[in-house]
C-alpha cells in the first residue's frame, strides 16, 4: 500500500468509527457525520466560517513567525553562550511553567483587549518551548565543521547560513511542527477570552447554543487545513532538509 | 608560496598544565614539503591546528614569509584534516564553491577532473565512499590555490591501494600548485615517497629528535628500491626512530 493510500485508509476508518458510534448512540450530543458535514456547508455559505478561519490563521500565522523567530535566535544564543546560558536558564523554566491561560489573562488586563494583546500572549506561551529544543540543537553543533569555516576564513554570514544553521534545521523542523498544533490552539482561547472574532469567538458562540455540530464543523474545517499545511510545507520542507543527510554510502 | 618560521617554547593542553610541545623550532622553504612524523599523542595535529590557527598560539613565534601567521589574512590556507570534514547538507560542487569568494564552476570543474571525480559534482557526500569523500577534502583544500597546504594523516584508515592512488594525486596536485606543504603522518615510507625534508618528533612533551633531508630524486616510487634502501639506512641508524628516540640502543 502506498503512503498516501494507507493515510486515505485511516481516514476512512476514523470516519466509519465515528458513523458508526453516531448510529448506536443515536442522540442529538452525538451528531453523525452527515449531520456535521451539512452544517459544515451551512455554516461555510453562511460566509461566517471563511472569515473566522482566515481571522484565526492570520493570527496562527503572524504569533507563529514572530515566536520561531525570536525563539530560534534565543536558543541559539543560549546554547552557544554558557555564560548566557547559566544566566536565563531559571528565567527559561519559569516562563515553560507559566499556565498558558495566565499569560493570556495577565496581557489582556495589562494592555486591554486588543489585537496585539492577543498575539503577545500567544508568541509568550511558545517561545520558551522553541528555545529549549534549539537550545539543543545548538549545543551539539559539530565544533570540526565549524572549524573548517574558520580555516577557510569563511564569512560570517556564510558560516552561519552554510555551516552552523543547516545543524539545527532538524530542530527547527520539529519545534516548527510541535510549535504550530501548540499556537492554533492557544490561539483559539485567546480568541475565546476576549476577540470578537475568529474561530475561538465562533466556537463559544456555538457553544452558548449547544450546537455540537457546528462546533465539529469548525474543527473538521482547521483539522483540514492543518492537513493541508503539513502535507504542502512540511513534508517538502522535511524533504529538503534531510538531502544529504540520509543517504547510505556508496 | 610562503616560507614558515617556527618556535614554539611550550605548548600547553587547553585548560591544563600538561605540556604538549616543548621546544619546537623549525622553518620551511618555500615550496618545500615537509612532513611531520612522530608517535600517536605526540601532538602532531595539535601543532598542524596552531599552524592553521585554530589553537591558541599566543606568545609562540609562528612566521609565515617573515609576517606573523595570524596576522596577515591575506594568504591562502589549505587544511587537509584527518576526516574529511564536507558539509553533508551541500553537493559536492557546493563544497567546494563553499570556500571560494565567487563562483568559479570552470574552476571546480577541472579540479573534480583532476582528483577524478568529475561526473560526481551533483553528489551528496554520503553518496561517495571514503575514499572519494577525501578526494573531495584535497580538491576543496586546492581550489583556494593556497601558498600554504597542512595535511593531517589525510590516507589514514584507507586501503592500500586507494591510499597510494590518493598519495599519487597529491603529488601531482603540489607539482602544478607549488604550495609550501606540511604533512602529518605516521608512516615512514608514506613520508620518504612524498617529502623534501623529515622532521621526527619525539613522545609527549614533543620535540624534534631528528631531521632529514630525503635526497632522492622525483619522480619517486611507492617502495621503489631505492626508496626502501634509504628508509632501511635510516632505520639501521636510529632503530627506535618511530618510537620518538634516537638512542642506538
Amino acid at each position: 500500500m502506498s503512503p498516501l493510500y494507507g493515510r486515505l485508509f485511516m481516514l476512512i476508518i476514523l470516519a466509519s468509527t465515528w458513523q458508526g458510534i453516531a448510529w448506536f448512540v443515536n442522540s442529538s450530543d452525538f451528531p453523525s457525520l452527515f449531520i456535521v458535514m451539512e452544517s459544515f456547508i451551512y455554516h461555510f455559505f453562511q460566509g461566517e466560517l471563511l472569515v473566522n478561519l482566515s481571522v484565526t490563521l492570520t493570527r496562527v500565522l503572524i504569533s507563529f513567525t514572530i515566536a520561531m523567530i525570536l525563539g530560534v535566535f534565543i536558543g541559539i544564543v543560549m546554547g552557544t553562550s554558557k555564560r548566557i546560558n547559566q544566566l536565563s536558564d531559571t528565567l527559561l523554566i519559569i516562563a515553560l511553567n507559566i499556565p498558558a491561560l495566565v499569560t493570556i489573562l495577565l496581557c489582556y488586563i495589562w494592555f486591554g483587549l486588543v489585537e496585539s494583546a492577543a498575539i503577545l500572549a500567544v508568541v509568550i506561551n511558545k517561545i520558551p518551548t522553541v528555545v529549549v529544543m534549539i537550545r539543543e540543537g545548538a549545543r551539539v553543533v559539530d565544533n570540526d565543521l565549524l572549524n573548517v569555516a574558520k580555516v577557510y576564513k569563511l564569512s560570517l554570514s556564510k558560516t552561519f547560513f552554510k555551516v552552523f544553521l543547516p545543524q539545527l534545521y532538524p530542530y527547527i523542523m520539529a519545534s516548527a511542527r510541535a510549535g504550530l498544533s501548540l499556537i492554533w490552539k492557544i490561539v483559539l482561547v485567546v480568541e475565546l477570552l476576549g476577540r470578537s472574532d475568529g474561530v475561538g469567538f465562533a466556537l463559544n458562540t456555538l457553544f452558548q447554543f449547544f450546537d455540537i455540530a457546528g462546533i465539529l464543523a469548525y474543527t473538521f474545517a482547521f483539522i483540514s487545513i492543518v492537513l493541508v499545511i503539513e502535507n504542502l510545507i512540511f513534508r517538502p520542507l522535511d524533504k529538503l532538509i534531510a538531502r544529504g543527510v540520509h543517504h547510505d554510502s556508496a | 608560496m610562503i616560507a614558515l618560521d617556527i618556535a614554539i617554547k611550550n605548548k600547553y593542553y587547553a585548560n591544563s598544565t600538561a605540556v604538549v610541545l616543548k621546544d619546537i623550532q623549525f622553518s620551511v622553504k618555500p615550496g618545500e614539503f615537509v612532513a611531520i612524523i612522530g608517535p600517536s599523542g605526540s601532538g602532531k595535529t595539535t601543532l598542524l591546528n596552531m599552524l592553521s590557527g585554530l589553537e591558541d598560539a599566543t606568545a609562540q613565534k609562528l612566521l609565515g614569509n617573515s609576517k606573523s601567521l595570524h596576522d596577515c589574512k591575506e594568504y591562502q590556507l589549505g587544511y587537509v584534516f584527518q576526516q574529511p570534514r564536507l558539509m553533508p547538507w551541500l553537493t559536492v560542487n557546493e563544497n567546494i564553491q563553499l570556500v571560494l569568494p565567487t563562483a568559479q564552476e570552470r574552476k571546480i570543474k577541472t579540479l573534480l577532473a583532476q582528483v577524478g571525480l568529475a561526473d560526481k559534482g551533483d553528489y551528496y557526500p554520503k553518496q561517495l565512499s571514503g575514499g572519494m569523500q577525501r578526494r573531495v577534502a584535497i580538491a576543496r583544500a586546492f581550489a583556494v590555490n593556497p601558498e600554504l597546504i597542512l595535511l593531517d594523516e589525510p590516507f589514514n584508515s584507507l586501503d592500500a591501494p586507494t591510499a597510494a592512488k590518493l598519495r599519487l594525486l597529491l603529488v601531482n596536485l603540489c607539482k602544478s600548485c607549488g604550495s609550501t606543504v606540511v604533512f602529518v603522518t605516521h608512516d615512514l615510507s608514506e613520508a620518504i615517497y612524498l617529502a623534501d625534508r623529515i622532521i621526527f618528533m619525539s613522545n609527549s612533551p614533543s620535540s624534534i629528535i631528528h631531521q632529514v633531508n630525503v635526497n632522492l630524486p622525483k619522480p619517486r616510487k611507492e617502495s621503489g628500491s631505492t626508496e626502501l634502501a634509504w628508509q632501511s639506512q635510516l632505520m639501521a641508524q636510529y632503530p627506535q626512530i618511530l618510537s620518538g628516540s634516537v638512542s642506538t640502543d
